[in-house]
């Protein structure tokens, strides 16, 4: 299992004909990603990298039956290429593109919030499920399947964390790039529930930065609903104030956003956090040891609702689970009494 | 990017937003000369500069003459004027504003920006006005008011209403700033700003609303399809260096310390500063090289951060994705042979290539350190920084 894109996922690519999203759908094919067609407009019934190209997205999905679209069109027109792919019904959307306007992105956020599209980024480096499908314009061969959840707001610090997991032998699940700006997709909370109700899923890395408040709520989200341990890193401790660092996301301001403050709250909600990117690696792989350890220890005589939400049982059975969130939050309220 | 206030007010101006009569001035004879088609018997200088805190530095004079307007200027013209939001050097005026005086009875806050939690735009009101809203919001946070805007709604009467009665506007005050808000609004959309800041908002004696002060930041990422604000940026208000990296589509902060650094990815290269810090050093620079890096961008990123004299070590840290590390490599390799780098150079590179871009930087026969991993380029260029300080 996995979250948001698996071996089946049928993707398309919008900006298909373009210098980028030329380059990134056939490493996406190399990868083994199902990309079956793409979106220019003008350009509609011409075959490209030997898959069809349609003039619309609505032509794309009844012609391909997508289910997901990853965007490379320029940022003047992103916005428009994201209310496309959700008015055509498009379950996910990953736009990679950077510097689309923030008006635009407030108009795309009111749009989302009335269907049932997903959307990752914008100025992300995408989704990718390691060995299934890569959505994006990650690196592949830096990935092994695995068992940790990646979700970060920067590109290469994700990168980082996946290297050194892999590494070290733990592989990913699934890694996503929510993206560098203030107005976006999906955010971490979303992104948590997903890999919490993923029985693949044994660990979560979070990486955040300075700017806003969405680690803030990460953390609090994480104290009442996530019983997987988690890592998290912060970027931009020595980040001046008032001054944007490279993402435009990335900013402290009224001294708020700050890093430290960030860091507080995760403290608070029970997160193992690191100082260094260096250390999220091996980070995770201890949490996930002790986890293993205590499992281990309490199986023998194990009084009923005790049993660790990580145990290999628990994982075996969630599958089958109707209602994986409602049993989520249940499996928390069991496990609260041993957290910290 | 940001406007000064005389390009603000020019906005306001067009858009019916009210406010006191004024012009821009460059010499103290053109600042004379606007007080007198002014007219009245007070005006204020204001000194243009790119930072808040204005008064408060002496940016800020007030003269009962045009004798006193000329002497104003020339005080502020051609000096650097330092407030709590600029470096110590301070920043350039080279305008002033002159504006006619206005008799205040009240002053409040108004703004515009987004609320990212709601990615929607908030109208944000204050009681206290002339302060920071900061400092409001931690000392009497119950002060503030707000609203957020669904964009395909605009702004609706309602909300302005409800902050103008939250303000305590007497009744025929309301009317006016529900068009004042309407207004400022229309200007934010239409625009691409992302932050309006009116501060002070007065309450003349006569009764009138006027925005005694503006503040405007354009959207970076909208400036294409807005050539006329474009056209506005002021370079002299901006660090030479951020300047420069600029032109060459890299994005570059300056800080403090004495290590250099150039990474590729926002995210990677706050990291890296963080790691130098954790190390015991001190970064003198934010570099992002972006995800398309060249060689050339390279060699361009060595100049711009070797041209800072405080420098005594340099970091590079890429993690090659879709870059390549040995691309990455032949630009530090051009880029050290071209530019005669002074000081130590340490390499970490890892990703595609990477094996293969260091033995091109150890063939190269450079002094460059290579580092195996993010801690140990941490720890190498914060000794290597620290032998050049002694």
């Amino acid at each position: 299992m996995s979250i948001l894109v698996n071996r089946n996922t049928r993707v398309i690519c919008q900006g298909f004909t373009g210098k980028q999203g030329t380059f990134h759908s056939e490493q996406a094919l190399l990868y083994g990603t199902k990309l079956v067609g793409g979106v220019t407009p003008g350009r509609g019934g011409q075959q490209h990298l030997g898959l069809p190209v349609f003039d619309t997205v609505r032509q794309a999905v009844r012609a391909t039956e997508a289910t997901t679209s990853m965007i490379y069109v320029p940022a003047a027109a992103a916005a428009d290429s994201i209310l496309e792919a959700i008015d055509a019904g498009l379950e996910l959307v990953v736009c990679i593109t950077e510097g689309v306007p923030i008006a635009d992105m407030v108009r795309v956020k009111a749009a989302l919030a009335g269907s049932a599209t997903r959307l990752v980024g914008p100025n992300c480096p995408g989704v990718i499920t390691p060995g299934e499908c890569k959505v994006g314009i990650m690196p592949g061969f830096i990935h092994k399947k695995g068992s940790v959840g990646i979700v970060s707001r920067s590109g290469t610090l994700t990168y980082e964390a996946v290297f050194q997991t892999t590494q070290n032998g733990l592989g990913q699940s699934t890694c996503v790039g929510i993206g560098g700006d203030p107005v976006r997709g999906m955010n971490f909370i979303e992104v948590l529930e997903l890999f919490e109700r993923d029985p693949r899923t044994e660990g979560i890395i979070l990486v955040g930065e300075i700017g806003g408040s969405d680690e803030e709520a990460a953390a609090a989200y994480i104290r009442r609903f996530v019983t997987k341990p988690v890592v998290a890193y912060v970027a931009g401790v020595t980040a001046p104030p008032g001054k944007r660092m490279g993402h435009a996301g990335a900013i402290v301001a009224g001294g708020h956003g700050t890093a430290a403050e960030k860091y507080a709250a995760f403290a608070m909600a029970g997160v193992r956090t690191v100082k260094s990117p260096a250390e999220l690696g091996t980070a995770m792989a201890a949490l996930l040891r002790r986890r293993a350890a205590a499992a281990r220890a309490l199986k023998p005589a194990t009084a009923p609702g005790t049993a660790p939400a990580r145990s290999p049982r628990v994982a075996k059975s969630a599958p089958r689970r109707a209602a994986p969130r409602k049993t989520a939050r249940a499996r928390k309220r069991r496990a609260k009494g041993r957290r910290r | 990017m940001n406007l000064h206030e005389y390009q603000a007010k020019e906005l306001f101006r067009s858009y019916g937003i009210p406010i006191p009569p004024g012009a821009v001035a460059a010499t103290p004879d053109e600042a004379a000369a606007a007080a007198r088609a002014l007219g009245g018997a007070l005006w204020v200088v204001k000194a243009q500069v790119h930072a808040g805190g204005r008064g408060k530095a002496g940016g800020v004079k007030l003269a009962h003459d045009v004798e006193g307007v000329r002497a104003a200027a020339a005080e502020l013209l051609g000096k650097h004027l330092v407030t709590r939001q600029t470096d110590a050097a301070g920043l350039l005026v080279s305008h002033v504003y002159v504006e006619s005086g206005s008799e205040i009875a009240r002053e409040m806050y108004l703004s515009l920006t987004l609320n990212r939690e709601r990615g929607r735009i908030a109208l944000i009101a204050s009681a206290s006005g002339g302060m920071d809203i900061e400092e409001v919001a931690q000392s009497a946070p119950e002060q503030i008011l707000a609203t957020t805007v669904h964009p395909a709604t605009g702004l609706e009467p309602y909300q302005a209403r409800e902050l103008a009665y939250g303000l305590r506007l007497p009744a025929p005050q309301v009317g006016e700033f529900q068009a004042l808000a309407s207004a400022l609004y229309r200007l934010y959309e239409e625009k691409d700003l992302s932050l309006l800041e009116v501060n002070p908002l007065v309450v003349t004696r006569a009764g009138a609303l006027l925005a005694l002060d503006a503040k405007i930041n354009v959207d970076d990422n909208a400036l294409f399809r807005h050539p006329e604000l474009a056209a506005l940026r002021d370079v002299s208000q901006e660090d030479p260096l951020e300047r420069r990296a600029r032109e060459h589509d890299l994005n570059y902060v300056s800080l403090d310390g004495d290590i250099a650094c150039m990474v590729n990815g926002a995210g990677l290269a706050m990291a890296t500063m963080d790691l130098i810090k954790l190390h015991g050093g001190a970064p003198a620079n934010f570099l992002d090289v972006g995800g398309g890096a060249t060689s050339e961008r390279v060699t361009a990123a060595f100049e711009l951060i070797l041209s800072n004299p405080k420098v005594r070590a340099v970091l590079v840290n890429i993690f090659g994705g879709i870059v390549r590390c040995d691309l990455i490599a032949d630009g530090i390799i051009n880029a050290v042979k071209k530019v005669g780098v002074r000081v130590p150079v340490v390499v970490r590179l890892e990703g595609t290539n990477a094996e293969e871009a260091r033995a091109m930087l150890a063939r190269s026969g450079l002094a460059i350190t290579a580092a195996s991993d993010l801690t140990d380029a941490a720890r190498k260029v914060v000794a290597a920084a620290a032998r050049g300080r002694t």
